[in-house]
């Protein structure tokens, strides 16, 4: 396939992974962070770690919407949808995400429910059309990169009435998160975060584009080069890293050229800004409150707010003590440093943020890396 | 997160909408988020919508980036 | 012996509407609707003496030597699917599982669970396509049931297959023969069956021309064994694909196993369509699909064997089995480095991470 298959390309990657390995200064560590939960599912999936120098260190950020949507918010998700006229449509990575009392979406439609697996906003729209004596609830999650997608729905719904159609917001944004995680930082943690340099999200920046990271490199001088999907997109971009420090430059470059741009997609933009603004401040799992860091809808599209529709008050939920995803979310812990890992928390059974999507930290390790025993970056 | 694939605009159906295909599979998407799209352009799609397209040259020009990488090392060889 | 004459049974075919009419809680009752529905529908379609004898079992000589004897219940929804339905699967799965045993599958039984208010049409179609399938296969359905429940208590239909097949003398196939240095074949695409199916599931419609792959296996195993007589293993990837099926063998037999994802034979649209929604083909269902585990010695003739056969024309070597106390499966990616081949925890759903 077209645009794929040249960026998976295995001898191209050895000659990538060579360089990194000849550039690479023996006397030190890189740290480099991928904020971006594709982009762990990618270097798991390929068998990166392989491919780099044991100095080269990959660390895993919370760059992940489901992992870190907080408990509570799906409690809130599985109540709107337990309740008698609700359709509640979800993307299918939140069907198993266990909340509350090893409550899901999942379970819930076994107990009858209408919870409706979608593909696309499109659908839940189509649904409310077909179904006009049915509440339809859409829930959205997802970072900037599906974030327009949401707000073009609830735009389509207000131009057409679709009075029974409305979205529960939980969408979040990625350089508020950054710069949280450099601000941060938790006296308990074993030795203080240190992040190199990040690999940027690919497809938040089609849509935000480069300039959103300006601030990483002036203010904090972190080098962030912006990586395509594909694995040798990101090779290519920790060879870029690696250079970037080994010169003591910090910029920001942007290696996925063929797909991003520096303004990023303005009509998108646009769109987000018409029906959504920034909320004062949002718990994100493991890592607490970040403020200015998510998004809830503008006071014109209340009709069609799920939170102001049914009247939702906002639960705090416990978590384990014993995950470790907090630390793991910020870069500070391994997933093999956590006691539960394996053992009581896995896939089939998960007990924090960083294993119940395919692409957190904790499931990405287990279901690709764990025959490497713990010696993993 | 954030799957987004590469897709080929294979037909435009009017200014909200075109089929793609990835890989011979067929989708209907929607083209809200972006503009001036015509069929032979290949589109990221995600959850149902372009984001926005490929750009063919930058994605010639990054390949060859690559490929440049091997050239002193055989220099040195 | 009472067989039912051609032109008795021409008579009694117009008591139920096929074309129109709904299976109902009498045809399920033991009275004259069922013996009806029995006749006009399944006995109609099988045809076969043992069938027609109309006893509540039925009775044959077997010979000397193993039998192999297995069941399977299908409960797939859609009922009807590019390139098969829930009748024709019922028969090919219950058949694969007989020839994965190097059996010849002889004998099946159908069970039919129905849903108060299913298509007459429908049911006909079902069961035609199984009588169709089960004569390609060159067995014969023996015995059945049927049963009708409630609305709402059933998704139109489940189907119940049990097999009995005949194991040749000489062949030993099963899980713990697997060795370390054996090789590890497939015998075509990966994943058709299950994109095919996903491609008419409510909500992720997308257009493709692939089929299912669903089909009959015992004709390929049988052309196998005259290549490679001392076949370790054998097994049919069905759901959970190919990882669930090489992790189920490697635990079974105490080994691990390297894959070689270049040597994975999929096709341009699988690979598509599991792009699009973030699926792993090993990982997707296939219907008319076995995994085969051989002496490193056997490989290449075994593949040509496969090779030359209609449902082995894409086989292919994909991996070795290896020592691993471990019994992790593993591949080495087309990008050079390696991963983990888990299986699964539960059906795989499309993400949009």
């Amino acid at each position: 396939m077209k645009y794929i298959d040249e960026f998976r390309d295995g001898s191209a990657a050895r000659v990538v992974a060579e360089r990194i390995a000849a550039e690479a200064d023996p006397a030190r560590e890189y740290r480099l962070m991928e904020f971006c939960g594709g982009h762990t599912h990618a270097i798991f999936r390929y068998g990166i770690p392989d491919l780099l120098p044991p100095n080269v260190r990959m660390i895993h950020g919370p760059g992940c919407p489901v992992c870190v949507l907080p408990i509570g918010r799906l409690d809130l998700a599985i109540d709107l949808a337990m309740r008698p006229g609700v359709t509640l449509c979800t993307y299918g990575d939140m069907m198993r995400v266990p909340g509350s009392r090893k409550r899901s979406l999942l379970r819930a439609k076994a107990e009858g429910a209408d919870v409706r697996m979608v593909y696309s906003a499109t659908d839940a729209l189509r649904l409310a059309r077909e179904l006009p004596d049915r509440e339809i609830v859409f829930f959205a999650i997802g970072f900037e990169t599906t974030t327009p997608p949401t707000a073009v729905a609830v735009q389509i719904a207000a131009a057409e009435g679709l009075h029974n159609f409305s979205v529960y917001c939980n969408h979040v944004l990625t350089p508020p998160a950054l710069v949280h995680l450099l601000e941060t930082a938790n006296p308990e943690d074993p030795e203080p975060v240190r992040i190199d340099g990040f690999v940027g999200p690919a497809h938040v920046s089609v849509v935000i584009g480069t300039d959103a990271y300006q601030r990483f490199a002036e203010h904090y001088r972190k080098p962030v080069v912006i990586a395509g999907f594909e694995p040798l997109d990101v090779l290519q971009s920790i060879l870029m890293l690696v250079r970037q420090l080994n010169d003591g430059r910090a910029t920001i470059e942007n290696e996925y050229s063929r797909a991003v741009v520096a303004g990023g997609n303005l009509r998108a933009q646009a769109i987000v800004g018409d029906v959504l603004e920034v909320r004062e401040t949002f718990e994100w799992r493991g890592l607490g409150d970040v403020p200015f860091s998510a998004l809830r809808l503008r006071a014109k599209y209340a009709a069609h707010d799920a939170e102001s529709r049914f009247a939702v008050v906002p639960v705090k939920a416990r978590e384990n003590k014993a995950c470790e995803c907090p630390a793991i979310l910020r870069g500070v812990k391994r997933p093999t440093d956590c006691g539960i890992f394996g053992t009581v928390c896995t896939p089939e059974n998960p007990m924090g943020s960083c294993m119940v999507s395919a692409e957190g930290a904790c499931a990405a390790y287990y279901t690709y890396g764990r025959h490497k025993a713990p010696a993993i970056a | 997160m954030c799957l987004a694939i590469p897709a080929e605009v294979i037909e435009v159906l009017d200014a909200t909408r075109a089929r793609v295909s990835i890989g011979g599979v067929v989708k209907e998407i929607a083209l809200h988020l972006v503009e001036g799209v015509v069929v032979g352009d290949y589109v990221l799609l995600h959850v149902g919508f372009a984001l926005g397209k490929i750009d063919p040259e930058e994605a010639q020009r990054t390949l060859e980036a690559l490929r440049a990488l091997g050239e002193p090392l055989e220099d040195a060889a | 012996m009472d067989t039912i004459e051609p032109e008795s049974r021409a008579l009694k075919a117009r008591t139920l509407d096929l074309t129109r009419g709904r299976v109902d809680m009498s045809h399920g009752g033991g009275g004259r609707a069922m013996a009806h529905l029995i006749d006009e529908v399944f006995r109609h379609a099988f045809d076969n003496p043992l069938l027609d004898r109309g006893d509540d079992q039925a009775q044959f000589e077997v010979g000397a030597g193993r039998l192999a004897f297995t069941t399977d219940s299908y409960v797939i929804s859609p009922l009807f699917f590019p390139g098969g339905d829930i009748g024709s699967l019922a028969v090919h799965g219950t058949v694969n599982d007989l020839a994965m045993a190097g059996a010849v599958p002889k004998w099946l039984s159908s069970a039919f669970i129905i849903e108060e208010g299913f298509p007459l049409a429908d049911l006909k179609r079902i069961v035609d396509s199984m009588a169709a399938a089960a004569r390609a296969a060159g067995v014969q359905v023996v015995t059945g049931d049927t049963k009708v429940v409630e609305r709402g208590k059933g998704d139109g239909v489940f189907i119940n297959t049990a097999g009995i097949g005949v194991v040749p003398a000489g062949v030993d196939i099963h899980a713990r023969r697997a060795l370390p240095g054996d090789a590890i074949l497939v015998s075509g695409t990966l994943g058709d069956h299950g994109v095919a199916i996903l491609s008419h599931r409510q909500g992720l419609a997308f257009e493709t021309d692939l089929q299912s792959d669903s089909a009959p296996l015992h004709g390929l195993v049988a052309a196998m064994l005259v290549a490679a007589p001392d076949l370790h293993v054998l097994r049919d990837p069905t759901r959970g694909g190919v990882a669930a099926t090489l992790n189920e063998i490697a635990q079974a037999a105490g080994v691990g196993m390297h894959l070689d994802e270049a040597a994975l034979p999929i096709r341009a649209q699988v690979r598509g369509a599991c792009e699009l929604l973030g699926l792993d083909p090993l990982n997707v269902a296939n219907e008319g699909k076995l995994l085969a585990i051989c002496a490193a010695d056997d490989a290449q003739r075994l593949l040509a064997a496969m090779r030359a056969h209609e449902f082995g024309r894409d086989a292919a070597i994909i991996g070795t089995v290896v020592e691993d106390a471990n019994r992790f499966v593993s591949m080495e990616t087309v990008f050079g480095g390696r991963r983990m081949v888990d299986w699964l925890t539960g059906e795989q759903l499309p993400r949009i991470c």
